[in-house]
């Protein structure tokens, strides 16, 4: 009886995994491995990889000029989009949940239409991607018609005649780029932070308050310290959405195919990845950009988790 | 529920009201008041500045839904112009150059997939939360890994493996990819749920001798709505939205019509536009491919946030 009991129960737990984990791993985990297998092959990704060249492909990658530029450009990312993000996020954050006026006791309280503010910055991440890149494609039209040039040229910072060229310049395209993704992730860790926020006992604050701490203060000693683990969080997946942005480079900057231009100052590796696979007929290259991009992605994850570590507080 | 907690019920919220608690003397009072002092300058920077991200998130956003409403004429002149005739002309344009096949598309792979990543999602999180045996760590953390990996990193391969099954360009193709690459956020979110759920109406079941499936579907399922619910939502949203994968298997293999979903079809109809340059049909179309989402957004906001910041909190 016991054993059939058992019996019974495992093969329950046969039939409920056998389909979810079949469908996973033939479309998710196989092709990832698979990834760095071909990675080792000289393949033009028509027929399947017949040569095997080992390390050949990742020693020509450090050698590609279009590479390093993009790997830099993705540095860039990098450092630029996570930082920016978390500052405006935690700000907004710290706006909507204790930046209020006041708020009876301790004066603890977000600012007079938190609710409205939350569901408008948050609006951007319900978008498809496919969307955001038609919007921004005729936000940043390079003549008058386009909203960003109607604004500059409202400002008066230029005129009808000389209007800015945003995703042409090889100057700006990167922080066009950039901009988007900020646009497009700062609702969504403002959502994240308030979350956490609100999980800081209100006595924190009225014993801060107490003591004399101002607002600026309270922030910087109360607030900021114990979100420290969601800002963890954060830049990690931050981290790697700024290794992607695939789908904004790709169709917003110029370039014959996965943008990436003018001149590839807009290239990622993402797109550069793309081009090797799907139009250079360099399969084998690009996927052991993939696995490069992988370990890059992995290595920061790791270090940021590392370097940040801190003691945790349970309250 | 969260935004409860911080806020203070008997506050008064007009403004020159004094701080701190009613009857409060000495020090508490003063301190408070210093502390609103301090707020006012960062209260009206603050607020100014929430003001100005609010218009441009949502000013992109409006000057595409009154853009479906100019024509080319007014589109070519200025930004600023208003719509002068409120007509649905662009609106229909854009349902008949493909639109409406897209919308019907996109609509019969979401039905499958979204139930089946739901069922298939709640199949394996119910097991590995409420059953001990080897290899449950194991088979968690697979597919809980696939939170972290970007798509496109997959998109070499995956091509080749669909292509081998000969599912490219194919609803079923399309519908268990989304299944798969749904699967990782689906499972880590309703693992969670089903361990804080009590067992002992499962026991109750069980002893009554329901077979463990239809303890499953009758006790379990029905208990685990509101984490159904959120992460149902999260992955009607999240494949709707799609636009990477259809692009690289939906596309035409033998000279046979592609199915295109909305995202994909919306950037092809872009780059039609940019040679017949019916842009007002553009955004009408773009309007259209907004609404569904903007009404799920706005009656489920709440789970909606709760359910996309949930896979980043632990």
């Amino acid at each position: 009886m016991r054993l059939r009991k058992k019996t019974r129960e495992r093969l329950f737990i046969a039939s409920f995994l056998a389909g979810p984990l079949a469908v996973y791993l033939v479309f998710v985990i196989w092709p990832y491995i698979e990834t760095f297998g071909y990675s080792l092959t000289e393949w033009s990704g028509v027929a399947p990889p017949t040569k095997t060249v080992w390390f050949k492909n990742y020693v020509d990658l450090f050698h590609d000029s279009v590479f390093l530029k993009a790997l830099g450009h993705n540095m860039i990312i990098l450092i630029v989009f996570p930082t920016v993000t978390i500052v405006l996020a935690m700000f907004f954050a710290f706006m909507l949940n204790v930046g209020g006026r006041r708020g009876g006791l301790g004066g603890v309280k977000g600012i007079r239409g938190s609710a409205f503010f939350r569901i408008i910055f948050f609006f951007p991440q319900v978008l498809s991607v496919a969307i955001i890149v038609i919007l921004f494609q005729a936000a940043y039209e390079s003549n008058s018609v386009g909203l960003f040039n109607a604004i500059v040229i409202k400002l008066g910072l230029t005129d009808a005649n000389h209007p800015w060229e945003f995703l042409n310049s090889p100057t700006f395209v990167l922080w066009c780029i950039m901009f988007i993704l900020v646009w497009q992730w700062v609702g969504f860790y403002l959502v994240l932070f308030s979350a956490a926020m609100q999980q800081i006992p209100r006595d924190y604050y009225e014993a801060a308050l107490l003591d004399g701490a101002g607002r600026t203060q309270t922030y910087f000693k109360v607030t900021m310290p114990l979100l420290w683990d969601s800002v963890q969080t954060a830049w990690v997946y931050l981290a790697v959405a700024a290794m992607d942005a695939f789908a904004l480079v790709a169709t917003l900057t110029p370039g014959s195919s996965f943008g990436g231009g003018p001149d590839e100052h807009g290239e990622v590796l993402a797109t550069y990845l793309m081009r090797n696979f799907q139009v250079l007929g360099k399969a084998g290259y690009a996927c052991a950009m993939g696995v490069v991009i992988f370990f890059i992605t992995l290595i920061l994850s790791l270090v940021v988790l590392r370097a940040t570590r801190r003691e945790r507080l349970e309250y | 529920m969260a935004a409860d907690m911080t806020q203070t019920p008997p506050a008064a919220p007009g403004a020159g009201t004094p701080i701190g608690k009613p009857g409060g003397s000495g020090p508490g009072t003063e301190r408070s008041r210093r502390f609103g002092e301090t707020g006012a300058t960062l209260n009206v920077f603050g607020t100014g500045f929430m003001v100005i991200w609010g218009i441009m998130v949502l000013g992109p956003v409006l000057w595409v839904v009154l853009g479906a409403f100019k024509n080319t004429g007014e589109l070519n002149g200025s930004a600023w112009s208003w719509p002068h005739h409120w007509s649905f002309d662009a609106f229909s344009r854009a349902w008949h150059t493909g639109i409406s096949t897209y919308l019907k598309d996109t609509v019969i792979v979401l039905v499958f997939s979204v139930s089946l990543t739901m069922l298939f999602g709640a199949m394996a999180a119910y097991v590995l939360a409420r059953f001990e045996f080897r290899g449950n760590r194991f088979i968690y953390y697979l597919f809980v890994s696939g939170v972290m990996l970007p798509v496109y990193l997959a998109l070499v391969p995956l091509f080749f493996q669909v292509s081998k099954l000969h599912m490219l360009n194919t609803y079923q193709g399309l519908i268990l990819v989304y299944v798969a690459f749904s699967m990782p956020f689906t499972v880590f979110f309703l693992h969670a749920f089903f361990r804080t759920l009590p067992s002992a109406v499962f026991e109750a079941a069980l002893i009554d001798g329901a077979s463990h499936t239809r303890a499953f579907f009758q006790v379990m399922l029905p208990m685990a709505k509101p984490g159904l619910i959120s992460v149902g939502i999260f992955n009607i949203l999240g494949q709707w939205n799609q636009y990477l994968l259809p692009v690289v298997l939906m596309q035409s293999q033998h000279g046979e019509a592609p199915h295109y979903m909305l995202s994909q079809g919306l950037v092809s109809l872009m780059v039609a536009q940019g040679y017949s340059g019916d842009f007002p049909a553009l955004f009408a179309g773009m309007t259209i491919a907004m609404l569904p989402v903007m009404a799920v957004y706005l009656s489920f906001q709440r789970q909606v946030q709760a359910g996309l910041t949930a896979g980043t909190l632990k």
